[in-house]
């Protein structure tokens, strides 16, 4: 059985002063390998606790989640991240960052030239690969970032808001990147974010999740990220479908976050 | 007071002159144009300018005070008054009134003289004579050749014609004479604004000594011992400390158990300064070579440890997550991210234990050394050989000057990644 099947998720933390928080509950989804979900949802509504869960950088109080078969239980390889920002070693150059997987894995030294070259190439920085990272604008290193995470040839990627600190013209161009690599490559991607609009490019499923307590609020399975890969993200972002469907789902959350006041407020 | 006076005067006037000589080259200044700079911290650069005059006008006032041969003459503050000067006085002695003269020689200490003769003159009251050094002052029993002395009621009632009594003071145009309890004369010439060499040796004097030293060694051993003594202390006080240091400084960073066995020593011991700690190190190792590295190793151990245990406490923990996700082992996340991400924290830690040492080498050997730059000042003291802790002085700045630079010259090299992560 390929691909990631996450089996009814909870996940309460214990505050210090006693109280707790159920950050998750009961969360499935099944992900066929090469599908592609993205993930939105209002503050605090648990998304990035989901996918620290799958990376296995924390375990869930209750429930499983299955890869290929085999069940997660810690930080893997086969599961690659790219986070927000800052995660790239600014003591090693561009391609010492992106060649690290295959250095820990310990691949010869000639394969591993082969890929850091290929990916660079595929992220257009293969001008810059003696440079060291810091002297990259934000979008170059987040395209490191992506290089990096492939050069390990993960069955997952997950992304935690990978192009949320980029101004709007360079986070145009990166998320057409994203779907270029996603289609080249075949890789099951998670992508957490907050924009609507990036959500509904991106996604090939779009999951809206609500908060207090964390769940799943509505899924939709989208043409957009099928119709982006060879067309202009502008145009896609013109049709009509896609402004109703923007529309409906930030109606949706604008409601959520109301709520969330709401209730606050009330408490207060 | 003169002295802040002057230092006013010198800032005041190279300000005005500086910025007149700027704004006639203005046409030069191809900087950006800020138009808000003031409270604007980024637009106060240093003036290279003003660190120069700084610098001279420090080496100025010095020669100036000191009257230095580096300087003319005119613009040496007025010195001590040297050459013969006289003054009269009259005595009484019952309703018989005489007068004399004092002839003084004010002659510099370092060329010692005899009082120059005079003739007596005539009268009762004999004509005087002294030698004195200059700074000094010198009480003079004028009656002592007199036929009516203090023992037969003589009193001096007039210097240079104006009325005195016992305690009055009388300028007598190159110096002053103030009339003792006792009724007699302290002779005191001017002294002027320049320092005695015993307060403050001239530039050139100091330089002196250094080339002095330097050739023939002071205390059995010469200046470059004396400096590389206290140079090899702070190295092996460093190294060992960081040795153990930056180890135990990752052990706290990584696990509870060396963080909870260890904070409460590291805590304390970090605000005990270790000067507090020389009498005890001198109570278990002596005065000897072990005591002055034990009191280094202990200055540099705390310091070093909490560099490095705030390096490891530092790493973004979205890099460790990385690492994991990239399939890096434990062994593997120590080597290539928390190693590498500690560094810049640990050669902070480095910088200011260095200077630390620095400054407790030559605080221990103030208190008790064979050779050292601390040594060397303190010995010197004793003696008021003031040129040499002069000396000593600049060059202890010196090399900690330079340590520190060296410091950061090994962090641009070896950490360019500092602060930008």
């Amino acid at each position: 059985m390929s691909g990631l099947s996450i089996q009814s998720i909870s996940m309460r933390f214990d505050l210090p002063n006693g109280e707790s928080v159920q950050a998750l509950q009961d969360v499935s989804i099944d992900l066929k390998a090469g599908e592609l979900l993205s993930v939105l949802g209002p503050s605090g509504c648990g998304k990035t606790t989901l996918l620290n869960i799958v990376a296995g950088f924390i375990a869930p109080t209750a429930g499983r989640m299955m890869l290929n078969g085999h069940e997660i239980d810690g930080p893997d390889a086969e599961r690659g991240m790219v986070f927000q920002q800052g995660a790239l070693f600014e003591w090693m150059s561009v391609r010492e960052n992106v060649g690290f997987g295959p250095s820990m894995k310990g691949m010869p030294k000639k394969n591993k030239v082969e890929i850091v070259d290929h990916l660079l190439d595929v992220v257009g920085l293969q001008d810059f690969k003696e440079k060291a990272v810091y002297e990259l604008s934000g979008g170059m290193q987040q395209r490191v970032a992506l290089a990096r995470c492939l050069a390990n040839d993960p069955d997952v990627i997950l992304m935690d808001e990978p192009l949320g600190a980029l101004d709007a013209l360079t986070r145009e161009k990166m998320q057409s990147l994203v779907l270029k690599l996603w289609k080249e490559t075949g890789k099951t991607i998670i992508l957490i974010t907050h924009s609507v609009e990036e959500a509904l490019l991106l996604g090939e499923r779009l999951i809206v999740m609500a908060p207090r307590p964390g769940r799943i609020h509505k899924e939709y399975h989208l043409p957009f990220a099928e119709i982006g890969v060879g067309e202009d993200l502008r145009n896609v972002k013109k049709l009509i479908e896609f402004t109703e469907r923007r529309e409906e789902i930030l109606g949706m959350i604008w409601d959520m976050e109301e709520e969330i006041m709401g209730r606050s407020e009330a408490v207060s | 007071m003169i002295l802040f006076l002057i230092y006013v005067l010198i800032f005041v006037a190279a300000f005005f002159a500086v910025k007149t000589v700027a704004s006639r080259n203005s046409n030069s200044d191809y900087g950006p144009l800020k138009t808000v700079t003031f409270g604007d911290e980024s637009a106060v650069k240093p003036s290279r300018s003003a660190s120069v005059i700084s610098i001279l006008s420090i080496f100025l006032l010095w020669a100036m005070f000191t009257g230095s041969v580096l300087l003319p003459n005119f613009l040496h503050v007025p010195g001590p008054f040297e050459g013969v000067g006289t003054f009269e006085y009259t005595t009484q002695a019952g309703s018989k009134l005489d007068t004399a003269t004092v002839t003084v020689l004010v002659h510099p200490i370092s060329s010692p003289e005899e009082a120059p003769p005079v003739d007596v003159g005539d009268g009762w009251a004999k004509n005087d004579s002294v030698a004195i050094g200059m700074w000094r002052s010198d009480l003079l029993r004028v009656d002592r050749n007199d036929e009516f002395g203090r023992s037969d009621g003589a009193e001096i009632i007039e210097i240079n014609g104006f009325k005195v009594e016992p305690g009055d003071t009388i300028d007598v145009g190159w110096g002053t004479v103030t009339i003792s309890d006792k009724g007699t004369p302290n002779i005191q010439p001017a002294k002027g604004w320049q320092m005695e060499s015993i307060w403050l040796p001239a530039p050139e004097a100091v330089v002196k000594r250094v080339g002095e030293i330097a050739n023939e060694g002071f205390r059995g051993s010469t200046l470059w011992e004396h400096l590389g003594y206290s140079l090899f202390r702070v190295i092996i006080g460093f190294f060992f400390g960081a040795l153990v240091g930056i180890p135990l400084g990752y052990a706290m960073g990584l696990s509870n158990w060396f963080r909870g066995w260890f904070d409460p020593i590291v805590e304390f011991m970090r605000p005990v300064p270790p000067l507090a700690l020389i009498p005890l190190v001198i109570i278990w190792a002596g005065i000897g070579e072990t005591g002055k590295i034990i009191l280094l190793f202990l200055a540099a151990l705390w310091i070093m440890a909490i560099a490095a245990r705030s390096g490891v406490s530092g790493v973004n923990i979205s890099k460790v997550h990385a690492a994991y996700s990239l399939g890096a082992s434990k062994s593997q996340i120590m080597r290539y991210v928390i190693v590498p991400n500690s560094l810049p924290e640990i050669f902070t830690g480095a910088r200011v234990a260095m200077g630390v040492c620095w400054g407790t080498v030559v605080a221990a050997e103030l208190v008790a050394a064979e050779q050292g730059a601390g040594m060397m000042i303190m010995v010197a003291s004793k003696f008021q050989n003031t040129d040499i802790v002069i000396m000593g002085i600049i060059l202890i700045g010196i090399i900690g000057f330079g340590i520190d630079m060296l410091m950061r010259w090994a962090e641009r090299i070896l950490v360019p990644w500092k602060g930008k992560g």
